[in-house]
């Protein structure tokens, strides 16, 4: 027998018992639609993350004080756990390198400020004007700090949202002069209301550059350095160099530690991945289930076709024949049934994103390509027994319909 | 050509043996036409089913052109009846979702023969049982007569060595039955062997060789014209 007449004739009766065939075809199409909806979805918030931290930059290094710190924390602060505080003289001497574009320093300290009556704890971060570049901050009103070397101080200071909001309300920050411990600074901008951004909440900050910071707080040390290179591909040259750099300041003791975003946006990755997988794999059971299905109805079929296996059998059917064609109509319905469910699960991640314009979900093609073969091997398997009892049947007993 | 020696069929129902065959002896030439008659539960559709390689014997040889049948595998049994046995039922046993064109199409689909020649092939056939008008119908468009003109047309399509028919005017009126004879008579006439099992002695009374059964046995072969 031909393959394109098993394809007709298992066709034919698909075709022929359309109630069976859509029921069918409904459940491989909603496990398929399952599984390209939920990998969509981590997919999607996989893409949605990493998108908010590549906007961050993905070619900045953050240099920690210390050696097997690798999260920061604060840890630099904490003077007696490091052998060597990062300088204000580290940082500049890392600009220098010629694969580093730029160089923001940052010192937290906290303190009291105050304007008229209104007095509050608050974060100090003393940093320069690259930080603003190298963070992507937008400024809801002024001007952010001025571009003056790292070791020159200036009385002025820049406000997070809710801070600005705090201490004046409808009044006009700009111009103000705030006092900030023992220091005064006049405000020049306020940064725009962004939350938590990298490493910093910047709504509770008070920035004023470097050099004030350490005298308000009478300290060297930076929390830690962040570090813009030239391009990506620059990354690991730069990484070494900035060890190599601050090696050579610290009488050659690597004491300090270089992690890059892209580390970070890798961790990202593999968890989001291996939250995507397991979604995959806890819609494809629903697949099984279909597979299940597919051996039940295919039984029913071969029970109601009897007479017609007997025939066949009559006309000089083999048994690899006959199991041929119920294999083919098994795989067929759920081929069909996946393109379904492809069909189902693509439109549906359209309306979430119509819903969530933010988020862009879409399924990845490994998931679309194995939500198929699952199906189609579902089918196949599952084909297997009721085609195996259709070839068995004994002639004689198939034709008179026992 | 067809050589039976000492075939029995027996089945177990419940603790019980029942002798459907006993110990048959048959030998069949080429071109010849058979009835067999008898009681229900003679015996006469075993016989046949065993004949059409359909079912097989519990003990004895079958000798079909030489070849001992007996010892075939399932696939070179199918192998001979696609080849060399052509079936027609009482109940037609056509399938209801092809026309009258592709079920004369569909032992040459099994054997594989290309589209282009089995189409020719089909058509051919119809119209030499007069059904040329009646190709596109489907099985519950044709009156019974024509129903089974088609399944013999299906039967004789590959060119078997012999036809095999079980009670084939079992479900039609006498107008429609005096046709299907006539169509068996002539394809024996051009050389075809037949053997008709029937209830009917009108039938059975026209071959030219007559068998009679009872409890699984032969008890009478009467071969000449008709009295």
């Amino acid at each position: 027998m031909k393959p394109v007449d098993t394809t007709r004739l298992a066709m034919q009766s698909i075709l022929r018992y359309p109630l069976r065939t859509s029921m069918l075809l409904l459940a491989v199409a909603i496990g398929v639609t399952a599984v390209v909806l939920l990998t969509s979805v981590g997919e999607g918030a996989r893409r949605y993350v990493t998108g908010e931290f590549a906007s961050l930059g993905t070619n900045l290094l953050v240099v920690f004080p210390g050696k097997s710190d690798t999260t920061g924390g604060g840890a630099g602060m904490m003077i007696g756990e490091t052998p060597r505080d990062l300088t204000v003289d580290d940082a500049m001497a890392i600009e220098r390198s010629p694969l580093v574009s730029q160089v923001a320093p940052a010192i937290i300290g906290s303190g009291t400020a105050s304007w008229r009556q209104r007095e509050r704890e608050i974060t100090v971060l003393g940093t320069t004007s690259k930080m603003r570049t190298v963070q992507h901050w937008s400024m809801r009103a002024g001007q952010f700090l001025p571009e003056l070397d790292m070791d020159v101080a200036s009385p002025v200071c820049v406000l997070g949202s809710v801070v600005r909001d705090e201490f004046f309300g409808r009044a006009d920050p700009l111009g103000q002069w705030v006092r900030i411990g023992d220091a005064r600074c006049r405000v020049i901008g306020v940064l725009a209301q962004a939350g938590l951004t990298g490493p910093f909440n910047t709504d509770e900050l008070v920035i004023v550059p470097v050099a004030s910071a350490q005298q308000i707080f009478n300290a060297t040390s930076l929390l830690r350095i962040i570090v813009e290179v030239v391009s990506n591909d620059a990354i690991e040259g730069a990484r070494r160099d900035v060890i190599e750099i601050v090696k050579g300041r610290h009488q050659g003791e690597e004491d300090i530690t270089v992690v890059s975003r892209d580390a970070v946006l890798d961790t990202f990755n593999t968890i989001f991945d291996a939250i995507t997988y397991a979604l995959a794999g806890i819609a494809a059971i629903s697949l099984v289930v279909a597979g299940v299905l597919i051996m039940n109805v295919m039984l029913v079929a071969v029970s109601q076709r009897t007479e017609e296996i007997g025939l066949l059998k009559a006309l000089g059917a083999k048994q690899r024949q006959i199991i041929g064609l119920f294999l083919t109509e098994a795989v067929f319905l759920s081929m069909l049934g996946a393109l379904v469910g492809l069909g189902f699960g693509t439109f549906a991640a359209r309306l979430l994103n119509a819903a969530f314009p933010i988020v862009e979900f879409s399924a990845p093609s490994w998931a679309l390509v194995a939500a198929v073969a699952i199906a189609v091997s579902s089918g196949l398997v599952f084909g297997i027994l009721p085609a195996r009892r259709a070839a068995r049947l004994d002639p004689v007993e198939a034709l008179a319909g026992r | 050509m067809i050589e039976l020696r000492q075939v029995s069929r027996h089945f177990q129902v419940g603790d019980q043996t029942v002798h459907a065959l006993d110990q048959v002896d048959l030998a069949i030439e080429s071109g010849e036409f058979i009835s067999i008659m008898g009681p229900s539960g003679s015996g006469k559709s075993t016989l046949l089913n065993i004949l059409g390689l359909l079912d097989r014997p519990t003990l004895g040889s079958y000798r079909l052109d030489g070849t001992d049948v007996a010892k075939l595998d399932d696939s070179r049994l199918a192998d001979q009846r696609q080849q060399n046995i052509g079936f027609v039922f009482q109940s037609f046993h056509l399938i209801p979702r092809l026309n009258a064109l592709e079920n004369v199409e569909l032992p040459m689909v099994l054997a594989g023969v290309p589209m282009a020649t089995r189409r020719e092939r089909a058509r051919h056939v119809l119209n030499s049982m007069g059904l040329g008008e009646r190709l596109d119908h489907r099985p519950d468009q044709l009156s019974g007569g024509e129903r089974q003109r088609v399944a013999i047309g299906r039967a004789i399509v590959m060119s078997p060595k012999v036809l095999l028919a079980d009670e084939p005017t079992g479900n039609l009126d006498s107008q429609s039955s005096k046709e299907v004879i006539d169509i068996l008579h002539r394809l024996n006439r051009d050389g075809l062997s037949l053997l008709v099992v029937t209830h009917d002695p009108e039938i059975g009374g026209q071959a030219r060789r007559r068998l009679a059964m009872r409890d699984g046995r032969i008890i009478r072969d009467h071969n000449g014209a008709s009295s």
